[in-house]
C-alpha cells in the first residue's frame, strides 16, 4: 500500500467538494473491493475520503412502490431487513448471497454499483429491478448507468447516495457463483411488472445487460417452456480459465429459465 | 486416566488458546530493533539475467541492505539444501543445480527470488524493490512436465540433457512384461494429476537473528522438523549445528509444503548479518501463490494386465514427475517413495514402475499431504475401474477378488511395500453396508427424475505411513509434580499436544492440566526428526509412551523405597505397597525426588526420562471411501449427496482428532478432484491461479455429512499398534471422487474424468458424449 491522506468526509457536500478539489481521491465505502487494490499497489490515489460518518447514507425505506436503500448500507442488512424481505424478497436474497459474511458486513450497496464490477450482483438487480442510482447531483436510470468493463455514468465529484428498486409484481435472482471468488459467473434478476417484464444478467458480460428476447418472450406468455430455446450469443461475452464465453451463454439459458420455473 | 484416556475422545486442549488468538505464530512474533524484508521475484518463467541496478533502491528512505546473488556468493553460505543420491537412466547420478538463495545470471521460474530488500518498515521495503531495475533477455520456458522430457525443449540448465533429473525404476519388469504377454485384458489409460498448493491458512514466514557477539544465528521460522531442518540449515551456513538455534511457535498449516528451507530462510540470516539487526520476512496471501512450494503434478501412462476372471496379472507405469526448477531434500521423494500404493490391496504378482523426474520452469515441489499416494492410488483405483467396466464386473466385486486375505500376511506385494496386517474384505463390506450399496439403484432413478445424474465411486486404498526413522520424547517432573512434555515432533495443526498428554496422563495418571507440551526449539528439543509422512502417533507416540514407561519404573523404586517394600504395584497414577493400603501418587514421588533421603541407594535424584524411539519398519494405514453424488444435467454442478469411510488406522488414540485428520484429507482430496489447480500459462509461463480469486478452494458447504468408522487392526510395528492417519483421508478421496462422477456419466458412454472436474468440464464432457450419440 502506497502513503494517502486519509480524511472523514462531514457529510455528502463535503465529500463531493473534496472530490473535486484534491488531487487524486477516491471515496472509500466499505472498502473490500477498494482496499485489495490498495494493497496489491495495484492503485495509489493521494486521498480516501471516507463515507462511513454520513449517518444521511446508512439505512433502507419503503416509499411507494420503491425500495430505497442507502449507499452506505451494507450487503448483511439489505439480506436482513424485514422491510425489503416483504417488499422485494428477491432483493434480500441477491445480497443475502454475496461473497462471504465479512464481505457481507463492510461491502456497501453504494460500492458495489459505482464499481461496476461485470461479477457483481448488485447490477443485475439495479437493471432487473429497474431501479434510478440517486446522486449528489441527478437520478440515473440503471438502465443508462452501467456501461461497461467498471465504467459507469458517475461523473468527477459525483457521489451516489441511494438506489431506489421499483417494486415488481414478481421477480427472482438465480447466481452460478464463481468457484474460486463466489462472484457471479452468471446472475440472472428476472422481474415482472404488469405487462413487462426484465431480464437482467450479471457476471457473463463485460457490464449487466438485458435479454430483450427473452423479455419479449416472457411478455408474451410468462413461463420456463417460452425461454428454454432462446440462446445468447457468447460472442459479446467474457471467458476465464474456470468458465469459458460459450459456457457462460449457456449458463444464461440455464439460470433464466430456472429463475422464471421459481416464478410460477 | 478416564476421560483422558488413551481412546477417549478428548477435545484439542491447544484449541482454546488457539481460537481465543493466543496462538503466537511467526508473524506475531516482534524483537526489538527488527527490520523487514521483502523479496524482488522474477517475472518471468525463464530469462537471462543481464544486469540489476540496486542503486536507487539502496538510496531509497529506510533502506538498511539490498541484497542480490553477490552478496550470497560473498557471505560465505552455500547452497541451499538439495536433494541427492537418485540417479538417471544410465547410472550417472542425478543432475542437482546449485541452488543460492538469490537467482545468478538467470530466472527459472515466475517467482523465483532475484533480490532482497531491508528496510525500517514493510512498506519502505515494499517501494524499495520497485525501485530495483533488472533486465531481463526473456528466454522460451516449459512448465508443463509433459514437455519438459522432449526434446528440443527449453533447457532449464544448458547441461542438463532434456531437463531430466532422474529417474527411478521398481518392480520386476521381466515377470511383468511376461504377464502382460498372457494377458486377457489389458486396460490402458494415461492420467494426469494436477498441481495444487499447500495453500496453509498462515502464510510462510521468518526472523532471522544473528548475534554478533556469541556468534550465533537463531531463525524463527515455520516448518515440520525443526532438528532436520537445523541439521540442513547448518551445512547451508557452514557452521556447526551448535551454533544454530532453530525455532518454530505455532505452524498454522503446512501439508508438507513447509517442511523445506526455503530461499528466505536464508535471506533473512544474511540479511541480520549484514544489518545486525533482525530481520523479519513473512509472506503475504498473493506472494505465496508463486513464492510457495507446490504439490503433485505429474503424468502417469499405465497399463493392468487382467485375466478372463478378472484376476489381475500385471501392473506397468511410466511416471513423468515435474520438479520445478530447483529440487529440495524431499522434492524428489514424491516421485518414488511411496510408489508401494500402486501395488493397493490386491494379489498382482508383477508390477513395474518407471519414474523419470523432470525440471521445468516452475516453483519447486514439496511433498504434500499424501505425497505420492494420493496420486499413486488414483492411477491404481481408477484402473480397477475401468477394468470393472471393461469386463462387466461391479467395482466391489473385481476389488473383492483381488484383495490380499488375511490369511497371507504378511505379503510382499510386487512393489516395495510389505504388509504386515490388514482386514480388507471386511473393511469394504462395512463401508458397503454404510452407504447402502445394494439401494443405489433404486436412489439413481429417483435423481434422474430430477434431472440430477447420480453415481456411486469406492477406493480402496492402501498407503505407508511412519517409515523407519526415531523420534524423541522427554518427560521433566518439577518440584511441584506437575510435568513438561517435550516432544521431537512439530505439530502444525494435528493435534500432537493433545494426543501426547493423553499418552502421558494415561500411563502417568497426571492431569493434562499440569502437563506442559513443549516443541520446535533446538535449544530445548534433544532429540527427534519432526513431523511428517503420517508418522508422529506411531513414533512420537511411542517415544512418548517409552519416556512414560521409564519414569514408571524408577518412580515404583522410589515408592518402594519410602514405603519400606520391595515392590509397589502402579495403577491410575497411585503406588501401593502389596498387601498394605498404604499408597503414594506420582506426585508424591516425583516431589520425594528432589530430595536425596528419599531416594534409594545410588539413584540419581530427579524424577525424568529421555527416549529415542526408533522403528525398522512402516506401517500400512489403509481404506475403504465410498461417494455418492449428483450431476446437474444442465450445468455439471456436482453435489456429493454420501461420504463414507472405514479406515484402519490401527489402534485409535483419540477418534475425534483421527476424524478430523480424515476430513481434512478428504477435502483436500475432493478439492483437487473437483477445482483446485495451479495453472501456467502455456506460452509465457505466468502463474494463472495466482489468488483466491482464481484458485477455487472447497468450502465446508460443498460437503455432506462424512461418516466414518474406524476398523482398527493393530499393528506390531510399534508399541502402540497404531498406523498412519494423517495423509490417508486425502489419499482414498481423489480415485473416489473420479469413480463416482465416472459413474454418474456412465450412461452416456464416458469411462473418464480428468482432474479438476469442474461444471464446466462435466458440462462440455456430457455435451460431447450426447453428441457423439446422436
Ligand atoms: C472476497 C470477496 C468476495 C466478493 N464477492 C462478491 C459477490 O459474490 N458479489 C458481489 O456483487 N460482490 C462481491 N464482492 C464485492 C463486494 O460486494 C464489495 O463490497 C463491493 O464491490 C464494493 O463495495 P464497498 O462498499 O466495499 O466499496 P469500496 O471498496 O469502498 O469502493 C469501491 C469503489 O466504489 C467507489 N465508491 C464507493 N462508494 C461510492 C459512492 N457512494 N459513490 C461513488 N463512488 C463510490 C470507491 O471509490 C471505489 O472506487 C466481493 C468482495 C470480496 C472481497
Amino acid at each position: 500500500m502506497h502513503n494517502f491522506n486519509y480524511h472523514r468526509a462531514a457529510d455528502v457536500a463535503d465529500a463531493s467538494g473534496k472530490l473535486t478539489s484534491l488531487d487524486d481521491p477516491k471515496i472509500l465505502a466499505g472498502g473490500m473491493t477498494l482496499l485489495p487494490t490498495l494493497k496489491n499497489r495495484l492503485a495509489a490515489p493521494s486521498d480516501l475520503i471516507d463515507l462511513a460518518g454520513i449517518a444521511d447514507l446508512k439505512g433502507i425505506s419503503v416509499e411507494g412502490n420503491e425500495v430505497v436503500v442507502r449507499a452506505m448500507t451494507p450487503h448483511a442488512v439489505v439480506a436482513a431487513s424485514a422491510e425489503v424481505q416483504k417488499a422485494l424478497p428477491a432483493l434480500a436474497q441477491l445480497a443475502g448471497n454475496i461473497g462471504d459474511p465479512a464481505v457481507r458486513h463492510r461491502g456497501t450497496i453504494g460500492g458495489s454499483v459505482a464499481n461496476s464490477d461485470p461479477a457483481a450482483d448488485y447490477p443485475a438487480g439495479c437493471v432487473g429491478l429497474d431501479a434510478t442510482i440517486v446522486t449528489n447531483k441527478r437520478k440515473i436510470a440503471a438502465d443508462d448507468f452501467f456501461l461497461g468493463l467498471f465504467e459507469t455514468a458517475l461523473e468527477e465529484g459525483e457521489v451516489i447516495t441511494s438506489v431506489r428498486f421499483k417494486i415488481p409484481d414478481r421477480a427472482h435472482y438465480m447466481k452460478f457463483r464463481h468457484p474460486a471468488s463466489g462472484y457471479a459467473v452468471v446472475g440472472v434478476m428476472v422481474a415482472q411488472y404488469g405487462s413487462k417484464v426484465r431480464v437482467a444478467v450479471t457476471g457473463a458480460g463485460p457490464c449487466v445487460f438485458r435479454v430483450s428476447e427473452m423479455e419479449a418472450a416472457l411478455e408474451k406468455s410468462f413461463a420456463p417452456a417460452s425461454i428454454a430455446n432462446i440462446k445468447v450469443s457468447a460472442e459479446q461475452l467474457m471467458g476465464d480459465i474456470h468458465c469459458s464465453a460459450e459456457y457462460r451463454a449457456h449458463l444464461i439459458s440455464v439460470y433464466a429459465r430456472r429463475a422464471v420455473e421459481a416464478m410460477v | 486416566m478416564g476421560e483422558f484416556a488413551i481412546g477417549q475422545p478428548v477435545t484439542r486442549f491447544e484449541d482454546p488458546r488457539l481460537l481465543r488468538g493466543g496462538g503466537r505464530y511467526v508473524d506475531d512474533l516482534a524483537i526489538p530493533g527488527m527490520l523487514y524484508g521483502q523479496v524482488l521475484r522474477s517475472p518471468h518463467a525463464h530469462a537471462k539475467i543481464k544486469s540489476i541496478d540496486i542503486s536507487k533502491a539502496k538510496a531509497a528512505p529506510g533502506v538498511a541492505a539490498v541484497l542480490v546473488n553477490e552478496d550470497w556468493a560473498n557471505s560465505g553460505f552455500g547452497d541451499l539444501p538439495r536433494a541427492e543420491g537418485k540417479k538417471k537412466r544410465d547410472g550417472s547420478p542425478m543432475y542437482r543445480p546449485h541452488f543460492p538463495a538469490l537467482a545468478k545470471d538467470k530466472v527459472r521460474y515466475v517467482g523465483d527470488p532475484v533480490a532482497f530488500v531491508v528496510a525500517d518498515t514493510v512498506a519502505q521495503a515494499q517501494d524499495a524493490v520497485e525501485l530495483i531495475e533488472v533486465d531481463y533477455e526473456i528466454l522460451p520456458n516449459v512448465t508443463s512436465v509433459a514437455l519438459g522430457s522432449q526434446p528440443g525443449a527449453p533447457l532449464l540448465w544448458d547441461d542438463c540433457e532434456n531437463n531430466i533429473c532422474f529417474v527411478h525404476l521398481e518392480g520386476n519388469k521381466d515377470k511383468t512384461d511376461e504377464a502382460f504377454a498372457k494377458a486377457d485384458h489389458i486396460i490402458k489409460k494415461r492420467f494426469v494429476i494436477t498441481r495444487v498448493t499447500a495453500a496453509t491458512m498462515e502464510t510462510r514466514g521468518s526472523i532471522g537473528h544473528y548475534d554478533q557477539a556469541a556468534d550465533r544465528y537463531t531463525i524463527y521460522t515455520t516448518l515440520q522438523r525443526a532438528l532436520n531442518f537445523r541439521e540442513e540449515l547448518a551445512e547451508t551456513l557452514n557452521i556447526p549445528e551448535s551454533r544454530l538455534r532453530v525455532v518454530a511457535g505455532d505452524i498454522g498449516g503446512s501439508f508438507g509444503m513447509k517442511s523445506g528451507v526455503f530461499n528466505e530462510v536464508g535471506l533473512v540470516l544474511l540479511g541480520s548479518k549484514v544489518t545486525g539487526r533482525p530481520v523479519k520476512w513473512v509472506c503475504t496471501r498473493s506472494e505465496s501463490f508463486i513464492a510457495d512450494a507446490h504439490g503433485r503434478d505429474n503424468v502417469s501412462d499405465a497399463e493392468l494386465a487382467l485375466d478372463e476372471n478378472g484376476m489381475f496379472m500385471g501392473l506397468r507405469v511410466h511416471n513423468l514427475v515435474n520438479m520445478g526448477a530447483y529440487t529440495q531434500p524431499g522434492t524428489d521423494a514424491g516421485a518414488y517413495s511411496n510408489l508401494g500404493t500402486l501395488a493397493g490391496v490386491y494379489l498382482t504378482p508383477a508390477i513395474h514402475v518407471d519414474v523419470t523426474a523432470v525440471y521445468t520452469n516452475t516453483n519447486i515441489m514439496r511433498p504434500f499431504r499424501g505425497n505420492g499416494r494420493p496420486e499413486a492410488a488414483f492411477v491404481i483405483e481408477r484402473l480397477v475401474d475401468l477394468a470393472a467396466d471393461e469386463l462387466g464386473i461391479d467395482p466391489a466385486e473385481i476389488r473383492r477378488r483381488n484383495m490380499i486375505p488375511p490369511e497371507k500376511m504378511p505379503f510382499q506385494t510386487g512393489l516395495s511395500f510389505n504388509l504386515d496386517c490388514g482386514e480388507f474384505e471386511k473393511v469394504l463390506d462395512q463401508s458397503l453396508e454404510m452407504v447402502d450399496y445394494k439401494g443405489f439403484e433404486g436412489r439413481r432413478a429417483e435423481a434422474r427424475k430430477r434431472g440430477k445424474l447420480r453415481g456411486i465411486g469406492m477406493s480402496y486404498t492402501i498407503e505407508k505411513a511412519a517409515a523407519p526413522g526415531y523420534e524423541g520424547a522427554e518427560v521433566r517432573f518439577d518440584r511441584t509434580g506437575s510435568v513438561t512434555l517435550i516432544s521431537g515432533a512439530v505439530t502444525h495443526g494435528q493435534g500432537h499436544e493433545t494426543v501426547f498428554k493423553q499418552i502421558v496422563s494415561d500411563t502417568l495418571g497426571i492431569h493434562p492440566d499440569e502437563i506442559h507440551y513443549l516443541q520446535g526449539d533446538t535449544d530445548q528439543v534433544f532429540f527427534g526428526e519432526g513431523t511428517g509422512g503420517s508418522r508422529t502417533a506411531s513414533l512420537g507416540g511411542s517415544a512418548v509412551k517409552v519416556a512414560t514407561g521409564k519414569v514408571v519404573d524408577k518412580a515404583k523404586k522410589i515408592a518402594a523405597h519410602m514405603l519400606g517394600v520391595d515392590e509397589v504395584d502402579f495403577s491410575e497414577g497411585v503406588f501401593t505397597a502389596r498387601e498394605t493400603n498404604r499408597t503414594l501418587s506420582m506426585k508424591d514421588v516425583a516431589r520425594a525426588a528432589m530430595s536425596p533421603k528419599n531416594m534409594p541407594q545410588g539413584m540419581e535424584l530427579g524424577l525424568n526420562a529421555t527416549a529415542a524411539y526408533n522403528t525398522t519398519r512402516q506401517n500400512y494405514p489403509n481404506g475403504c471411501h465410498i461417494v455418492e453424488l449428483e450431476i446437474d444435467e444442465d450445468t455439471g454442478q456436482v453435489e456429493m449427496d454420501r461420504y463414507v469411510v472405514v479406515d484402519d488406522v490401527g489402534t485409535v488414540l483419540n477418534p475425534l482428532l483421527l476424524k478430523g485428520q480424515i476430513i481434512g484429507g478428504i477435502s483436500q482430496g475432493v478439492g483437487q478432484m473437483l477445482m483446485e489447480q495451479i495453472r501456467f500459462d502455456p506460452q509465457d509461463g505466468q502463474n494463472l491461479t495466482g489468488s483466491f480469486m482464481d484458485y477455487a478452494m472447497p468450502h465446508a458447504e460443498l460437503f455432506p455429512h462424512i461418516d466414518i468408522k474406524s476398523h482398527p487392526v493393530p499393528t506390531k510395528t510399534n508399541i502402540l499398534g497404531t498406523k498412519g492417519a494423517g495423509e490417508a483421508g486425502c489419499v482414498g478421496a481423489l480415485p473416489a471422487v473420479a469413480n463416482a462422477l465416472v459413474d454418474a456419466l456412465s450412461h452416456l458412454g464416458v469411462t473418464h474424468v480428468d482432474m479438476p472436474a469442474t461444471p464446466e468440464r462435466l458440462w462440455r464432457i456430457m455435451q460431447e458424449a450426447k453428441a457423439g450419440r446422436a
